[in-house]
């Protein structure tokens, strides 16, 4: 060995990778750790069905105007001659309302399709901010450590610390209630969850020679951070989104059960179940059922997915396949 | 030891400061001094009464010495007065607080016993029809909200069994315990298994997913080389260590609750702190809403630290931290 | 594979004349704190990391660094990229003082030094391309863009000995072998005037080190390359340097042109070291007697006094344990061959025969965080360990 040491002729190259995949002309495309994510949540029927459940409901949710269309019924529309019987009280599932009407006479059904688009929007843009606002500071705190450390962790702490649903419906309160300001509301209390994942995620990432390697080269610590780290916690992040979703769609249906979350008429599944407590003792059970189990299959959809990414992306549960 | 208790309580005492300052921020400092006054007063107060309550809460004066006088009275423990139901909110919290209390440590039991055992119980059986049954079911209560919970309970176990003239349960209210002991126990029931079910699917899936991965460590598979009894295997060895992540989840769960089970006590009219809060903030009655919410965090505080103590007793790495 | 060649190289050793310097190292000190973890007492302790340490690296040259594991070498080296921030002491590089430059105001040297990284898995970012993870020095110096930076990256990639076709593949596709290519690569992209190559081919099988180590050969005499090549294996350092440097707990104990330590070792540790290194014949190994050093490194948190060698030292005497060697010259050797010891090896003289005449106690080994019973492992273990991990 110690004399082809000093070789100076050309290195004798390993045989190539893709030496046994054929033609050379043949795109050569890397299976990225996503794929085989993505290949293991493609195998897994729970997760499938659930995801077609949630396709269902997001189509609920786009074609509510349709359904409207279909059947006649406005989502504020209230049938006061058809919708009520003769003593002001709520009819059941009949021909012309399909899942009843509730107390003012207004087509429940119609009003679940326009509910999904609340959920939905909710659900997907709070956990969006949540996500968002965890990551970026969870990196700041995990790659800057020291003091800047110190602050952001004590504040994390913190927030999770607070009784959050009081906070929550007193933040209402007083800014006025609304759909942004749920939205902000469930992202500005849910973030602390995220940045504490990422933080200690980041903690250890920072320290591989990769990041050093970079470092090497020059990059600054923003690259650094988004770059370099970033994708090597977007596993996690990815995997507690999913599970946020059904989370921020359960606390929007709270504040609007509460009466601080999106304010009437407008049509909202936590709102209807809300009205319904009213009026189920005189037999109106589908007023109460109906919405309810919109919102149950929503979060269940939602929760058995998420289940199936993290099984797929994290199957191990810890190291996310680094 | 005491000195690591120190540490935290210091720690802890620093967040409730900041949660004064949070709170006094959104509710003093966010609508001005007027409103705050008139929403104080209550909606029918004239003007002369409003400018009393201004005087008489200092809101005429710069913000530092407002928080000043607040941040006073409340290290008195007194935690203003009610204009709202003509009482101090000392003695509204102190009503409120047995029903949050009765409701929270019932349900606390059963769900910890029903969490823990099915997620053993599938831990152990893993992959099993049980274990598949246990982990659908935790998975349905988890994604349930708890007012959907308790409605349908109530709409099953109250309206349907009421109308055909069974009279289990009652629909809604609290029964005080040294009043009634019965009533109280009878008034419990739904909620108790509203929260406990609620809260155990949690628990069913931490605990299984903790004690899969306890079942899998180098000193579980020596206890079984040496012949220990499979019993004595689980719940010696694996279930001690597994229960660490639970005991976290709990202190703070509980601790969570005890500022207010505002959901629960909300479907089933229990005037606990969780109602009197959501009520308060209904008739813009702001000292009681703020009086609950610092109770609360005092909770969550409070169940912090007992679960770190807990902790270094079980421990002792982590006092070193 | 010729005897030729290798001959050729060994010439390199004396015949290159005093190259200019493109690395001057003064005095360098590097010291970690480190806080002992008592609950009542938070007193700052420091892991001295590196001591004191000059060398020079000449242009067009290669100068080995050789040492056991946790002797600073890596330190030394990230110390000089600037990966971390130096304690004291002074670093020239191309006539331009670098030792405190900012970030912002380094970035510009960075272009003209680079390292290659030991860990092959370590050191290259599981979630990228390996097109995107070569074409960084482009990116973050903002040079080429687009189809041009993909073309330069291909270049490389060729150049290197790797299939350009494998542009879009992920790290975690590749050989060792194959991915240490990828860090060189990535240091070569723009033909850096200093590369440091922190235990290159230590992770790599034996076969593809002989790969590796004739890849930066070829690629040094190309482009004029200058290396700093630290290792832990002598026989490897030996093929590749100019001149060598070994290292003993953040001190120089001996530097020397290469071919000058290998036949004429003065520190007992070079000599130790260079004992250990096998001998293609056996019959020549078996003449040889290995030296066999006694006791663990010590902990560099408190390190011993004097020399800090003597308690492992089988040629320590009463001085060594209080008064400290000077790097100098000894036994009538060249101004270029430098030695940290007050009883330097003599030609010829057998030191596994050699007794120390220090007291026991001297000689006990004060093991500090290795203490307890706890055996360092033996380097290939190790880095078997961390291709595993």
């Amino acid at each position: 060995m110690s004399q082809s040491l000093a070789s100076v002729e050309p290195p004798p190259t390993e045989p190539p990778a893709g030496a046994s995949e054929g033609s050379a002309a043949r795109k050569i495309e890397g299976r990225s750790p996503w794929r085989l994510g993505m290949e293991r949540l493609l195998r897994d029927r729970a997760s499938m069905i659930s995801l077609g459940v949630i396709v269902i409901i997001v189509l609920v949710a786009i074609l509510a105007p349709v359904i409207a269309a279909v059947v006649g019924h406005g989502p504020n529309q209230e049938f006061q001659a058809i919708g009520l019987s003769a003593i002001g009280q709520p009819k059941g599932p009949n021909g012309t309302f399909l899942l009843g009407t509730d107390d003012q006479g207004r087509d429940i059904m119609v009003r679940i399709a326009y509910g999904a688009r609340i959920s939905l929007i909710v659900g997907v843009l709070a956990t969006a901010l949540t996500v968002a606002v965890g990551a970026v500071v969870g990196l700041i705190a995990g790659y800057f450590g020291g003091a800047t450390d110190t602050i952001l962790a004590r504040f994390m702490d913190w927030l999770l610390a607070i009784p959050f649903l009081l906070f929550a419906i007193s933040l209402v309160t007083v800014i006025g209630a609304g759909l942004t300001v749920v939205i902000i509301v469930i992202g500005f209390f849910g973030w602390a969850s995220v940045g504490r994942i990422v933080r200690g995620q980041v903690l250890s990432i920072k320290e591989r020679e990769f990041v050093e390697a970079a470092r090497a080269l020059g990059a600054g610590p923003w690259r650094i951070m988004f770059v370099d780290i970033l994708p090597n916690v977007m596993a996690p992040i990815i995997v507690y989104a999913t599970l946020l979703i059904p989370l921020s769609i359960v606390t929007e249906a709270s504040l609007s059960f509460l009466g601080v979350g999106i304010p009437a008429p407008t049509a909202d599944w936590g709102q209807m179940i809300s009205a319904a407590q009213q009026v189920y003792q005189y037999g109106a059970w589908w007023y109460l059922v109906f919405p309810s189990a919109a919102l149950l299959i929503t979060t269940l959809a939602f929760n058995i997915f998420g289940d199936g990414v993290r099984d797929a992306f994290d199957p191990r549960g810890d190291q996310l396949f680094v | 030891m005491a000195r690591f208790l120190i540490r935290r309580i210091l720690q802890g005492v620093l967040v409730m400061w900041l949660v004064t300052v949070g709170v006094y921020l959104i509710f003093y400092i966010g609508p001005g001094p007027s409103s705050v006054a008139r929403t104080l007063a209550g909606k029918a107060a004239t003007p002369q009464v409003v400018a009393e309550v201004k005087h008489r809460l200092l809101l005429d004066r710069p913000i530092y010495v407002q928080y000043g006088h607040f941040l006073w009275q409340l290290l008195h423990g007194n935690l203003g007065y009610s204009f709202y139901h003509q009482q101090s909110v000392n003695s509204v919290i102190a009503s409120a607080f047995p029903i949050t209390l009765s409701l929270v440590i019932g349900s606390a039991i059963l769900w910890i016993i029903l969490g823990v055992l099915s997620g053993v119980l599938s831990a152990v059986r893993a992959r099993s029809l049980m274990d598949r049954t246990f982990t659908l079911l935790a998975l349905i209560f988890y994604s349930m909200p708890t007012f959907v919970l308790g409605l349908l309970l109530l709409l099953l176990l109250y309206y349907e069994l009421t109308i055909h003239g069974i009279h289990a349960f009652p629909g809604s209210g609290y029964t005080s315990l040294t009043a009634n002991p019965w009533g109280w126990f009878r008034g419990l029931i739904l909620p108790w298994i509203t929260l406990a079910l609620v809260s155990a699917a949690t628990y069913t899936r931490l605990t299984r997913g903790s004690m899969l991965d306890v079942m899998g460590e180098d000193y579980i598979r020596t206890a079984r080389a040496k012949g220990m009894p499979e019993r004595r295997v689980i719940f010696r060895h694996a279930l001690r260590a597994a229960l660490t992540p639970v005991v976290t989840q709990y202190g703070i769960d509980v601790g969570v609750l005890l500022g207010g089970a505002i959901i629960t006590e909300q479907v089933f009219g229990m005037p606990g702190l969780g109602f009197t809060a959501v009520q308060a903030i209904n008739q813009q009655d702001l000292p009681v809403v703020i009086g609950v919410v610092i109770v609360a965090a005092a909770a969550v505080v409070a169940a912090n630290i007992v679960v770190d103590a807990l902790y270094a007793v079980l421990d002792p790495r982590v006092r070193l931290h | 594979m010729s005897s030729q060649s290798s001959e050729a190289t060994m010439a390199r050793d004396s015949a290159e004349p005093d190259g200019d310097v493109l690395l001057r190292v003064e005095n360098l000190v590097k010291y970690f704190p480190v806080s002992s973890t008592s609950l009542f007492s938070r007193q700052r302790d420091y892991v001295h990391a590196v001591e004191n340490v000059s060398l020079e690296v000449r242009r067009g040259q290669t100068l080995g660094l050789v040492g056991e594991t946790g002797c600073g070498k890596s330190t030394l080296a990230r110390c000089i990229m600037r990966l971390y921030d130096i304690t004291s002491g002074k670093i020239v590089f191309d006539g331009h003082d670098i030792s405190n430059l900012s970030r912002r105001r380094m970035r510009p040297y960075r272009r003209d030094m680079q390292m290659i990284f030991q860990d092959p898995y370590g050191s290259l970012n599981p979630r990228r391309r390996v097109g995107s993870i070569i074409g960084d020095p482009f990116a973050i110096h903002g040079i080429a863009d687009g189809a041009d930076r993909k073309k330069r990256v291909q270049e490389v990639m060729e150049l290197v000995g790797l299939n350009p076709e494998h542009y879009n593949r992920f790290p975690a596709e590749f050989s060792g072998g194959q991915r240490q290519r990828i860090g060189v690569a990535r240091a070569l992209a723009f033909r850096p005037k200093l590369v440091i190559c922190d235990e290159p081919v230590s992770a790599l099988d034996v076969s593809i080190q002989a790969q590796i180590i004739n890849l930066l050969a070829d690629l040094q005499k190309e482009f004029g390359l200058t290396y700093l090549f630290i290792a832990h294996d002598l026989s490897v350092v030996r093929h590749v340097s100019d001149r060598v440097s070994v290292m003993y707990l953040g001190q120089i104990s001996e530097s020397a042109p290469t071919s000058e330590l290998w036949h004429h070792p003065r520190h007992p540790y070079t000599d130790a070291l260079l004992s250990a290194v096998p001998v293609p014949n056996p019959d020549q190994a078996a003449e040889r007697d290995r030296i066999i050093l006694v006791g663990d490194v010590p902990s560099p948190v408190a390190p011993p006094s004097g020399c800090r060698f003597h308690p492992r030292c089988p040629k320590a005497a009463p001085t060594c344990v209080d008064t400290e060697p000077e790097l100098i010259p000894r036994l009538g050797d060249g101004p270029e061959h430098l030695t940290k010891c007050h009883f330097p090896v003599e030609d010829g003289e057998d030191i596994a025969l050699a007794k120390p005449t220090i007291s026991a106690e001297d000689r006990i080994v004060e093991t500090g965080v290795l203490a307890g019973g706890q055996v360092s492992l033996p380097e290939a273990l190790t880095a078997e360990a961390k291709e595993e991990a």
